[in-house]
């Protein structure tokens, strides 16, 4: 797969690369004390770059195409993963993945947003923008997981629910609706993770939980920068003014509300070490799950209601 | 005189629909016949000649609905802090605030008790002058009280939708509505309280995404712009023309998402209808 560099690592990867060219000269040379010095360097830059980032640089990094995704976690983090597929009404959506694994050798349904990795895998998963049948196969997948008592976690990561002809007939809006309505009464603990993108309702749509968790790089908002901004300023070019005025990222959402806890990702975002990633949502997940397995259902869902009604900002 | 004919259609601005008209005479948008104000008040802003329905809002709305066209107000003076002090070209909170002299109103619904032929009823109405109708916090948190009022009073909720979907300005706090209002509504259902969805030119985006479509009944008016996506978004994914008719009252029946289409002249009787048939 070839590296993808954003503007602002480029001074970090040149410099990583540049030590490991040294490396390899390190046995017949004796360099290992600028090694380490560069390493300092190096080290200090990441420190300096990635502590600093702008609110759009964060939207770069829950973009970047070697960002693992919801299938590269689900083998990571869990055992015995069946996929399940299809609505039972119309078709089956591959921007939207479910099906029943083990966490901790306790039985969960996973549902999340699927992206591609190339132009291939990205049109069969139509970019990750799922149709109203992704969105009616997560509620029938989810209802079962109630059925049968099990928790569900939500993974969201996607650029927005598929604008389409087809979408559109389909109702695209009533799905996404109907989803709010049943997952906010839903009998059964849910935890929803915010790992990568959460554009606007496309990602709400499997969003509604008890526990909201959001990656330290992910972005959550109502609309994306692009489109803020090509309404507002009338032109595609504000993103990162958008991408300022929005407040879309985990600390900001933190702030807001919106969200109850940040997972910390590697130094450098997700992709820079996805095991690590992967260990760290496992932990928080279980942890997460184990406190809510003790509140009864009904109170459960009481509080899942209370949670979502204080938010919103008004005077009166 | 000009020395060319325009052999085109008029440049007007995506051919969108006009609020309601100042002046004594006003050319319909639908058949382009001059109607005098008079004519159209009496028609309930409704084309006489071709059944155009002109864009109102809450205070005409609330007139044809209710008995006497009397009702009590709730929330009233609820308004937006902008928490996110958002600025775009302008700041946000100039814009409410130019809204508010604007419009006379204090954000895009209105929520409130009232009587529907003798029945008790609790109904919000949006309104579209109010930044395009959009939806943020104070829009969420009227609707989810005005759904807790019916639900504690066992009255049954109509809701008027005319939007342009979530409002910007406010982020994730207004995509978090959705949520907020959904819950509220799932609560009204569990507890056997009809709602009555009413859909009007345009609802779009957010709302379309959650109250717009969980009624127990789904009423448009004619020719009303429904949809998740807008025309123009669609267009320029998909980089096609859309189908004639495409996302309008008529075509949302024909798909099965909306249940009857009525004219405003009968609106208040079918709703009256099919309440005493859930009641």
């Amino acid at each position: 797969m070839a590296k993808v560099t954003l503007d602002f690592e480029k001074p970090i990867i040149e410099l990583e690369q540049k030590i490991a060219e040294m490396r390899k000269y390190a046995d017949n040379l004796d360099i290992a004390d600028e090694i380490a010095t560069l390493e300092n360097k190096v080290d200090q830059l990441r420190q300096n770059v990635y502590s600093n980032l702008t609110r759009w640089q964060r939207v770069q990094l829950a973009r970047h195409p070697d960002r693992p995704y919801t299938l590269d976690y689900i083998p990571l983090i869990t055992e015995d993963f069946i996929e399940l597929h299809g609505d039972r009404r119309f078709g089956d959506d591959k921007a939207i993945v479910a099906g029943f694994c083990k966490l901790n050798k306790e039985t969960v349904l996973i549902v999340g947003h699927q992206k591609g990795r190339d132009t291939r895998s990205n049109i069969y998963r139509n970019f990750g923008m799922p149709n109203p049948e992704g969105y009616r196969k997560a509620l029938r997948l989810m209802q079962l997981a109630a059925k049968f008592h099990r928790p569900v976690i939500c993974l969201l990561d996607t650029p927005g629910a598929y604008p389409g002809i087809g979408a559109e007939e389909r109702g695209q809006g009533e799905a996404i609706a109907r989803n709010l309505f049943e997952m906010s009464h839903l009998p059964t603990p849910i935890i929803v993770v915010i790992i990568g993108e959460g554009a606007s309702g496309g990602a709400l749509g499997i969003g509604v939980g008890d526990r909201i968790l959001m990656f330290e790089n992910a972005w959550y908002s109502v609309i994306s920068p692009e489109s803020c901004s090509s309404i507002l300023w009338r032109t595609w070019e504000y993103k990162e003014q958008a991408a300022e005025a929005l407040k879309l990222t985990a600390p900001d959402l933190l702030e807001q509300g919106v969200i109850d806890r940040i997972i910390p990702e590697p130094m450098g975002g997700a992709h820079r070490n996805p095991q690590m990633m992967a260990q760290t949502l496992k932990e928080i997940l279980i942890e997460e799950l184990k406190a809510l397995k003790k509140i009864k259902t009904d109170r459960l869902v009481q509080l899942r209601v209370e949670k979502f009604s204080k938010m919103g900002a008004w005077k009166e | 005189m000009a020395w060319f004919k325009r052999s085109k259609e008029n440049i007007s601005p995506d051919g969108q629909k006009k609020d309601i008209p100042d002046g004594m005479w006003t050319k319909c948008s639908g058949c382009s016949d001059i109607i005098h104000k008079k004519q159209l008040e009496q028609n309930l802003f409704t084309c006489p000649k071709c059944g155009y329905h002109f864009r109102i809002g809450s205070k005409e709305y609330f007139e044809i609905l209710l008995d006497g066209g009397k009702f009590r107000e709730m929330d009233k003076k609820m308004q937006s802090v902008d928490p996110l002090k958002f600025k775009d070209t302008k700041p946000y909170a100039g814009r409410i605030s130019a809204s508010i002299k604007k419009t006379k109103l204090f954000d895009a619904v209105r929520t409130c008790e009232g009587a529907i032929n003798g029945i008790p009823v609790v109904v919000a109405c949006m309104d579209f002058a109010f930044i395009g109708g959009s939806m943020g916090s104070v829009v969420g948190e009227k609707i989810a009280r005005a759904a807790d009022v019916a639900r504690k009073k066992k009255q049954p909720l109509i809701i008027i939708s005319s939007t342009g979907g979530a409002r910007m300005m406010e982020g994730a706090l207004s995509l978090m509505q959705m949520a907020k209002m959904s819950a509220k509504l799932a609560q009204l259902s569990d507890a056997g309280v009809p709602y009555i969805s009413v859909l009007t030119d345009p609802t779009t985006g957010g709302v379309t995404a959650s109250y717009a479509m969980l009624g127990d009944v789904h009423v448009a008016e004619p020719a009303a712009l429904i949809g998740f996506a807008g025309p123009r978004v669609i267009k320029q994914t998909i980089g096609k023309d859309l189908p004639k008719g495409f996302q309008r009252s008529e075509f949302l029946l024909d798909k099965g998402f909306i249940d009857l289409i009525v004219h405003r002249k009968d609106m208040k009787e079918t709703i009256t209808k099919l309440l005493h048939h859930l009641l």
